[in-house]
């Protein structure tokens, strides 16, 4: 990708706003290339892959990791990383499910509450140990991480809920559609709108920023720096036990094992949706974007005979694509700047 | 007049320390409407400090804040921005990720439905800041890459934005050019004429005077005296901060300049600094001012080998150095005592003895291994030729005074007999008392034969200890001058361009 | 307070060292079949490639910085060794070509974090996977098991209770400890993790250090590989999946700090033996095995949590923001 952003021309005082933003924009619009040509490619080598049932199985997978990289972008950008996601969605999806098997008749928006409940409470306590105890994020998280799934496990101890186990109206959820498009894939798109939204518009949103881009400055700006971590991590958890919900109405079968592993899946979709990993900018869009790429490519796997075992290493060098890319353009865009100012001072 | 109203912000007989330094001793300040208080005191006499107390970053350990008259308590930034106290800190504090706008109305933004953030009306806000101050900043410019100057007007755009009861500038002008300043201070003035407090910092006297009514001066953490500005000349100023006559500090000794011992030719850093050539003979002390900003520090990077260069060269006793490696610097004879003696000079964890000892691990070495043994002896022979003040050589150095800190970080250079010693601002933050120990101690060196290129932003220490002074101007060498005929008005006008400095 | 810091620190390394005495003497009294010397040789067995890697990982984040990928060095590493075994190279030249291929993975890593300047923590997330997938595409599922019997019956020999192996491991504790300890290189380590610029400025070839210790950490996950490969008599791409959790959790129980520039190595091992030895006591009492989970993220959080639970408790009587904000980041 070539970025032309040094016309050394214009007003000099606006060539830096125009060059940060193209370049967010380059980074986001770089994502919809690689889909298109993903989907150009594919499509022309197996036509049904851009065929209505195929695509909307896309969006129906991508959804619960977009919905927790939706949830990981709050996170990651104050600065901090929630790795615990996916046993907080192991957690939910086998607790929401053992309870709607256990109580067929209980209603299954209390079930879906409960596991959003349930989520905030792991994410509180991530927020806790990170906001206000000051442990490390990486650290507080990558124990949780350990300390959620065996919560899991001994409350499974070794039981697994089954398809028929589950009301049917429960199971319908995870591939009903509405208007043609998957139930699941509107709620994450819903989530995605509404917290990009609040991101954007919010005081306590761009909050959020600020303590990512300059946490000591954030304190003297007087930003209740502790409060929008936690909620941050609650918000994180709360989604996580959505998606939860989400991954019993999908998958049906559920035992305590659920989503192991699911954590890297969201922060390579964070990563590679051009959130910085050290906070302070990137969108939900991107990030959603991202888990689309991604899911999207396992697909084409599986459409050009590719063998899926090769996924992983797909994933790994797309991760390490996106963060040197992103370096290059933040140097590029550091010479440029540099450039500008010594112009300017002159 | 008897029934004066309550200053709008007071401190009376507030303390501070942090481990073993006392940073403030039981010191009173009154902020009244309508009022500039100038705020005078040396680097280290406790001034951020108060500032940060003002300003709800740190709490006294004794003493009471006083809002109105009334006690108050700030329990952090914000409570202390509810109180309408205002602050230009010295180094800026922005967002690089967001927009100058933004920056500017963090958590006050203009708000419509929903809580939705209006961001025409912070716009047209920001706008109408910049027009007021007669800046021409974009407020949708990312605050990443701006200049200092650039930053710090954002900063003053953030104080005026706030309608502020008390605005208080911690060295606000100190990398701003003339006309800034002046715009600055026509900011300032009619922010007090529609009643503001306002509390100033300043290294230079001069703005205190232009712009300041009454000034209270600090030394060593202590409260020295309350003056009326129309009741003193600067020289009393001096006086007080210092709290002795001036020409006891700086006990100079002649020497005799040997071969050329540093040399650097059309030195070139592109965006940074422009064709820089100069040579530091053995036993000279060479000083190289300028105002902040200016290129000096990064001059002194660059031919450490912290920073690469673009273009020309440099020569450490007739052999070239390799860009862009201290280590290389260092087996030629170059030490550098760096600006920043918390983040570059020490690492504050480790003990004494062991910072001492970093900067030559080669040489407390024993077989494969190290010698702890070697590694006292060097540290103990130099903490006491420096008359280093500490309890154990096994101590973090975080448990020091700054002036002892600079010392260690002397130490640590010293211990490795350089040939050439850069030292950038080597008495900023210390003690008088340490602070005439340091320049006795340069002296010395050079009289011992070493190459001293020193970099100061304190005019007095530049004129005291210079054989030479070279002066610097946005990134380009402008003006070489010989003790002889160096004072503060040829050097000043060097620096700032006006007054013919050379181009 | 630093100089409680460094008593606290002490203090943490001995309680971890009380803790795993007092694990053991109630393990030994309490759990059936615990004391015996093939379950003493079965746990220490257990504990090898996490001790191996528990020791460059420690070099790593005493750096500040973090190798996320050595479980996945690890089985690529296994699936080089599987793959070429398929092929009919003899063992003995397959093995330094698998050091070798650990030492490559750690080299991408450095080479991404020194010279692009990129965290170590994206980057070995992306190569936690990359390794990972590119052994996938080795070896695919196959799982190689005729390896040769002399290597795989070495790899679960003991002298007395003491596996073969152990001893490799504790000739290699000695070598690091010395070398974190007592050597310039160690010093320099220490100095640049817990301070980049200072230790660069002190003439300390900060990137070098780093680019090599990434190399090391890759290297020794291959030769964790060896072991692992032969001690199970299987060589499957999927092997050690996981293990790089294990691996900093014992590293950073150990009392190291995730920030850098504070921890030793006598710490991180009684770590990796008290986890271990909280493992197999539990497995004996018919514990679960994925509850053990809970345990090791309990002693995780726990670890971090105590020293700070003490600041946040200092801080409440002095300045309410000293020390809140650390440099660095959260990560």
């Amino acid at each position: 990708m070539t970025i032309t952003a040094k016309r050394p021309g214009a007003t000099l005082r606006d060539s830096g706003r125009g060059l940060v933003e193209r370049v967010a924009r380059v980074r986001e619009l770089g994502i919809v290339v690689a889909l298109a040509v993903l989907f150009g490619v594919t499509g022309a080598v197996n036509p049904e892959f851009l065929g209505l049932d195929s695509l909307r199985d896309i969006l129906l997978n991508s959804a619960i990791i977009a919905m927790l990289a939706v949830g990981q972008t709050l996170v990651v950008i104050t600065r901090n990383v929630d790795l615990s996601v996916s046993s907080v969605v192991g957690l939910s999806a086998f607790g929401g499910a053992l309870v709607l098997a256990d109580n067929p008749g209980l209603p299954i928006v209390v079930v879906i509450a409960g596991c959003v409940l349930l989520g905030a409470a792991c994410g509180a306590i991530n927020g806790l140990l990170v906001g206000a105890a000051k442990v490390p994020a990486l650290v507080a998280t990558l124990g949780t991480l350990y300390a959620f799934r065996g919560i899991d496990y001994a409350w499974a101890g070794g039981r697994q809920v089954n398809a028929a186990d589950m009301p049917d109206s429960f199971l319908s959820l995870g591939s009903r559609p509405v208007l043609g498009v998957p139930l699941l894939a509107l709620a994450a798109i819903a989530v995605l709108l509404a917290v990009g939204w609040m991101l954007r518009n919010l005081r306590s949103g761009r909050e959020l920023y600020a303590i990512g881009s300059n946490p000591a400055a954030a304190v003297l700006a007087g930003i209740p720096v502790r409060k929008r971590v936690i909620t941050a991590f609650v918000a994180s958890g709360a989604l996580a036990g959505l998606a939860g919900a989400m991954w019993a109405a999908r998958f049906g079968t559920v035992d305590a094992a659920a989503a192991t592993g699911k954590e890297l899946d969201v922060i390579a979709a964070v990563v590679v949706g051009g959130v910085a990993i050290f906070g302070g900018s990137g969108t939900v869009y991107g990030a959603a974007l991202g888990a689309l790429l991604l899911t999207g490519i396992s697909s084409a796997l599986a459409v050009l005979r590719v063998d899926a075992l090769a996924q992983t290493a797909i994933n790994g060098a797309l991760i390490i694509a996106a963060i040197v890319l992103d370096r290059l353009l933040a140097l590029r865009v550091a010479a440029a700047l540099r450039r500008r100012r010594y112009r300017d001072a002159r | 007049m008897a029934d004066s109203p309550p200053p709008v912000l007071a401190l009376r007989e507030v303390s501070k320390s942090f481990g073993a330094v006392r940073a403030l001793r039981e010191v009173s300040l009154s902020l009244i409407a309508g009022e500039a208080l100038a705020l005078a005191g040396e680097n280290g006499a406790g001034k951020s400090t108060l500032v940060k107390i003002l300003s709800g970053v740190h709490r006294p350990d004794a003493g009471r804040l006083l809002l109105d008259g009334e006690p108050v308590e700030f329990h952090g930034p914000a409570d202390a921005q509810a109180a309408g106290v205002a602050v230009i800190y010295q180094e800026p504090t922005l967002f690089p990720d967001l927009t100058v706008a933004e920056n500017i109305f963090m958590g006050r933004q203009p708000r419509g439905r929903l809580g939705r953030i209006d961001r025409r009306a912070m716009r047209a806000q920001a706008a109408a800041l910049f027009t007021r101050l007669g800046v021409p900043l974009d407020p949708e410019q990312p605050a990443r890459g701006l200049s200092i100057a650039d930053q710090q007007l954002v900063e003053i755009a953030k104080a005026l934005s706030r309608d502020a009861r008390v605005l208080i500038m911690d060295e606000p002008t100190a990398a701003l050019s003339g006309n800034e300043v002046t715009r600055l201070f026509g900011v300032a003035r009619s922010l007090r004429e529609q009643g503001c407090a306002v509390l100033f910092i300043s290294h230079r006297l001069d703005e205190i005077f232009d712009l300041c009514q009454r000034v209270t001066t600090l030394r060593d953490g202590g409260h020295v005296a309350d003056d009326r500005i129309a009741d003193i000349i600067p020289d009393d100023l001096v006086r007080r901060m210092v709290g002795r006559e001036l020409g006891a500090l700086f006990p100079k000794q002649d020497a005799v300049p040997g071969e050329v011992a540093l040399q650097v030719r059309r030195l070139t850093r592109e965006g940074v600094f422009t064709d820089v050539s100069f040579e530091v003979r053995r036993g000279e002390i060479v000083a190289l001012a300028g105002l902040v900003g200016a290129g000096r520090s990064e001059v002194a990077r660059a031919v450490f080998g912290v920073d690469r260069w673009d273009a020309g060269s440099v020569q450490v006793g007739g052999r070239a150095l390799r860009p862009g490696s201290p280590a290389a610097s260092m087996a030629l004879g170059l030490a550098l005592v760096p600006e920043d003696r918390r983040q570059q000079g020490l690492v504050m964890e480790l003990s004494i003895e062991r910072n001492i000892a970093l900067a030559g691990l080669a040489e407390v070495r024993h077989g494969p291994l190290i010698s702890r043994a070697a590694e006292r002896v060097r540290a103990a022979d130099w903490a006491q030729r420096l008359q280093l003040r500490h309890r154990s050589l096994a101590d973090a150095v975080d448990v020091l005074s700054g002036g002892n800190q600079q010392k260690v970080v002397l130490a640590k250079w010293l211990a490795r007999q350089p040939s050439v010693l850069i030292v950038d601002e080597p008495t900023r933050g210390i003690d008088v008392a340490t602070k005439a120990e340091v320049h006795r101690l340069l002296s010395e060196l050079a009289v011992g034969g070493i190459a001293v290129l020193m970099i100061s932003s304190e005019l007095p220490e530049v004129l005291g200890m210079a054989d030479r002074v070279l002066v610097m101007r946005e990134g380009r060498l402008v003006a070489e001058i010989p003790r002889g005929t160096a004072t503060e008005e040829t050097v000043m006008a060097a620096a700032t361009g006006i007054g013919g400095g050379g181009a | 307070m630093p100089a409680d810091r460094f008593s606290l620190l002490r203090r943490w390394e001995g309680l971890i060292l009380i803790l795993l005495v007092a694990v053991t003497t109630w393990a030994s009294l309490g759990v059936d079949g615990f004391a015996n010397s093939s379950n003493v040789s079965f746990l220490l067995l257990d504990v090898t490639e996490i001790a191996l890697m528990a020791l460059t990982m420690t070099l790593v984040i005493v750096a500040a910085e973090i190798d996320l990928s050595v479980a996945s060095t690890l089985g690529l590493s296994c699936a080089v060794l599987g793959w070429l075994w398929n092929a009919g190279l003899p063992i003995e030249a397959i093995m330094p070509i698998c050091l070798v291929a650990g030492a490559l993975c750690g080299a991408l890593n450095g080479f991404l974090v020194t010279r692009l300047g990129l965290p170590s923590l994206a980057v070995t997330i992306g190569t936690f996977a990359l390794y990972r997938g590119l052994a996938y595409v080795i070896l695919g599922d196959q799982a190689v098991a005729d390896l040769p019997p002399a290597y795989t019956s070495l790899a679960t020999a003991t002298l007395g209770p003491i596996p073969v192996v152990t001893l490799l491991v504790a000739v290699l504790a000695v070598l690091f400890v010395v070398i974190l300890h007592a050597t310039a290189l160690g010093r320099a380590i220490v100095a640049l993790g817990s301070n980049e610029e200072a230790a660069y400025f002190a003439g300390i070839r900060v990137k070098r250090i780093r680019f090599w210790l990434f190399v090391a950490s890759g290297a020794m996950a291959a030769l964790a590989s060896l072991v692992f490969t032969f001690r199970y008599a299987s060589a499957r791409a999927d092997n050690g999946g996981g293990l790089e959790l294990a691996v900093i959790a014992a590293v950073l129980l150990g009392g190291v700090s995730i920030f850098g520039g504070r921890g030793t190595l006598p710490g991180v091992l009684a770590a990796v033996l008290l986890l271990g030895v909280v493992r197999n006591a539990l497995i004996l009492a018919d514990v679960a095995n994925e509850v053990l989970n809970f345990v090791t993220g309990l002693l995780l959080v726990a670890s971090v949590l105590a020293p700070n639970l003490g600041a946040v408790w200092r801080r409440r009587t002095s300045p309410p923001l000293e020390g809140s904000l650390e440099g660095k980041s959260a990560l």
